[in-house]
């Protein structure tokens, strides 16, 4: 509208705008249309095509309140603790920014393993999207490095003791074991230098690494095209304009879109913050409100919520190396995952029952080990453990099998809306 | 010179460049890697730790830390030696062959000197730090107690030679650090030159 008066003002001649003068020297323009007005996606993403933008935008969270809170906390065993309760009581606003990037690490972690769990369902991993699924991997590894090292900062009891455990667990290498844990720590016992160092990991490499893998995560994406929750090609299908009939422009109709999922989001994450920002001691253990002591070890360790499936198959095994080795296994068998599947129909819409029953007893088992890892190894729980592990991995062990005699239904040439 | 040599001679410099490249990357990342490894001052206060127990009295112990972990040396009595041995049948690895110690410590006493105890004060279950109990029979743990020590976090139980009780949750014996006598009362943890006594 504007550069039509324009043109109406300057009888044809369009003045040259400050946009120009930068396309000129930057493909700002360009870059806008190919990533946000002219990149089409499926017009039926459903509710599970949220968790994408959500994870962006706790990833914004983390990193702004990450940044404010390193203002004021110390990475040093004698004041790491003091410097904590300082932000809280003293700072001001301190405890609302700290609780923000405590509940945003768990917030992370429950939109990233939504956001897995959709593409599991709508075949995303498959191909040309294999490459598109492995830097996600890589980005739920470096977030798993994150966490984990972030939580031994406040320097509390199960920081401590959560951090020794897990270091422990590189003694089970073979050979090398234990020179790898006393590297791993930089001293003999969890000590200043190793706080120094998990901050420097923290605060710096990783976030660093996340950022960088979150970007190709993107391009990767915006080069095979979002894929809908039907699993089909849209770029199959297009208008005389170039234009995929079935696709919407990322914005402004996705964006809109996404609005308001952020919105409802903000909201459950504010509740977090106000009201329970322990969440029950599944946010914030209760043992981390007492400081780090190395010569008392806390009653019962559990790690976050978010590790606990993997602990729980690590308890599950009655050997330290194998049930390491496990846990590791645990983590490497989804990257494979483009190539365990061969069924060719995508979505889960349009396959056998089989697939459906395996990804159902697939997340029962996920989301059951995360419940055993959180309690006490008893005998009956460590039984239950093992049979969750077992069914874990029969997942992916069978996957080659029951997927590639998979009866499944005709795919339509167009997506079709679902109620 | 022929096109033929000027292709094999760019193919030549090409990968000398790239093997030359390589090489200093890999020794350019030495430091970076080898920075992560315990610090001068880490190794200092890691260092053996020597210790004099000429004024150790028979029947207490002295409590000392090497490398972050809580060392306890222990003078027993004959009374003591004689009660270690009444509760061999109750333990889960009287001979040590499970746990962690030097290969001159793998006796009856766990020790050097039959009467002296060093070994590492933190439960081999989940790392708590055990507390002495050297009464016998007390009200708490029984009229079976023959003295040793007590995990106040799970219940495990060791003697006095840090043999753990069967049928509680540690695994293991107490560890036995590497240590060596450079005199009579002269004690040097971390150090493993074998029992020169």
């Amino acid at each position: 509208m504007n550069s039509a008066r324009a043109d109406a003002v300057n009888g044809g001649q369009r003045s040259p705008r400050f946009i120009d003068w930068i396309d000129a020297r930057f493909p700002l323009t360009k870059m806008l249309k190919e990533h946000v007005t002219e990149y089409y996606a499926a017009k039926n993403f459903n509710v599970w095509y949220v968790f994408g933008v959500l994870a962006f935008v706790v990833l914004i969270i983390q990193l702004l309140t990450g940044i404010w809170l390193t203002m004021n906390y110390k990475p040093a065993a004698a004041d790491a603790f003091a410097s904590v309760e300082y932000i809280m009581r003293d700072v001001e606003w301190g405890w609302l920014i700290r609780y923000m990037h405590s509940t945003g690490a768990s917030a992370f972690f429950i939109v990233v393993y939504l956001h897995m769990f959709r593409g599991m369902m709508y075949g995303s991993y498959k191909p040309p999207r294999e490459l598109l699924w492995i830097i996600g991997m890589l980005i739920y590894l470096a977030l798993m490095a994150e966490g984990f090292f972030g939580y031994l900062l406040p320097w509390g009891q199960m920081s401590y003791w959560g951090a020794q455990v897990i270091v422990s667990l590189f003694g089970a290498v073979p050979l090398v074991g234990d020179a790898l844990v006393e590297w791993i720590r930089g001293d003999f016992y969890i000590s200043d230098i190793t706080l120094n160092r998990f901050f420097a990991l923290h605060v710096i490499a990783v976030p660093l690494a996340l950022v960088m893998l979150v970007v190709v995560h993107i391009l990767a994406l915006h080069e095979t095209g979002s894929l809908g929750p039907d699993g089909i090609e849209i770029k199959e299908k297009k208008g005389p304009d170039g234009i995929p009939l079935d696709g919407v422009a990322f914005h402004p109709y996705l964006t809109s879109k996404d609005l308001v999922a952020i919105v409802i989001f903000l909201i459950l994450f504010s509740g977090v913050i106000f009201f329970a920002p322990e969440m029950g001691g599944y946010f914030l253990e209760h043992a981390n409100f007492e400081p780090a002591n190395r010569l008392k070890t806390p009653e019962h360790i559990a790690p976050v919520w978010y590790f606990t499936p993997f602990y729980a198959i690590l308890r599950a095994v009655p050997s330290k190396g194998l049930g390491a080795l496990l846990m590791f296994m645990a983590i490497v068998v989804l990257f494979l995952l483009p190539w365990l599947d061969r069924c060719k129909v995508k979505s889960i819409r349009y396959r056998g029952w089989t697939f459906k029953i395996a990804l159902t007893v697939f997340a029962v088992s996920f989301v059951a080990l995360g419940y055993l890892g959180l309690m006490p190894a008893t005998e009956t729980y460590v039984l239950l453990a093992r049979i969750f592990a077992g069914l874990y991995f029969a997942f992916f062990l069978f996957m080659p099998l029951y997927t590639s005699m998979e009866k499944t239904k005709p795919v339509p040439e167009r997506v079709v809306f679902h109620d | 010179m022929s096109e033929e040599s000027g292709l094999s001679r760019r193919r030549f410099l090409t990968v000398a460049t790239t093997v030359v490249g390589v090489t200093g990357a890999a020794f350019t990342a030495v430091p970076f890697l080898a920075s992560w490894k315990p610090s001068a001052r880490a190794q200092a206060a890691g260092a053996p730790v020597q210790v004099d127990i000429s004024k150790l009295e028979t029947g207490a112990m002295v409590r000392l830390e090497w490398r972050g972990r809580p060392v306890w040396i222990l003078r027993r009595s004959a009374d003591m030696l004689e009660r270690m041995s009444q509760v061999v049948d109750q333990l889960s690895d009287p001979d040590s062959i499970e746990s962690e110690q030097p290969g001159y410590t793998q006796n009856e006493t766990r020790s050097v000197k039959p009467e002296v105890l060093v070994v590492i004060g933190t439960c081999t279950h989940l790392g708590c730090a055990p507390i002495e109990r050297f009464d016998v029979a007390p009200e708490d743990l029984g009229p079976a107690w023959e003295g040793g020590f007590y995990c106040p976090c799970h219940g495990s139980k060791f003697d006095l030679a840090g043999r753990v009780y069967s049928g509680v949750p540690a695994p293991t014996n107490l560890p036995v650090p590497p240590h060596r006598y450079v005199g009579d009362n002269l004690i040097i943890i971390g150090e493993d030159t074998g029992a020169s006594v």
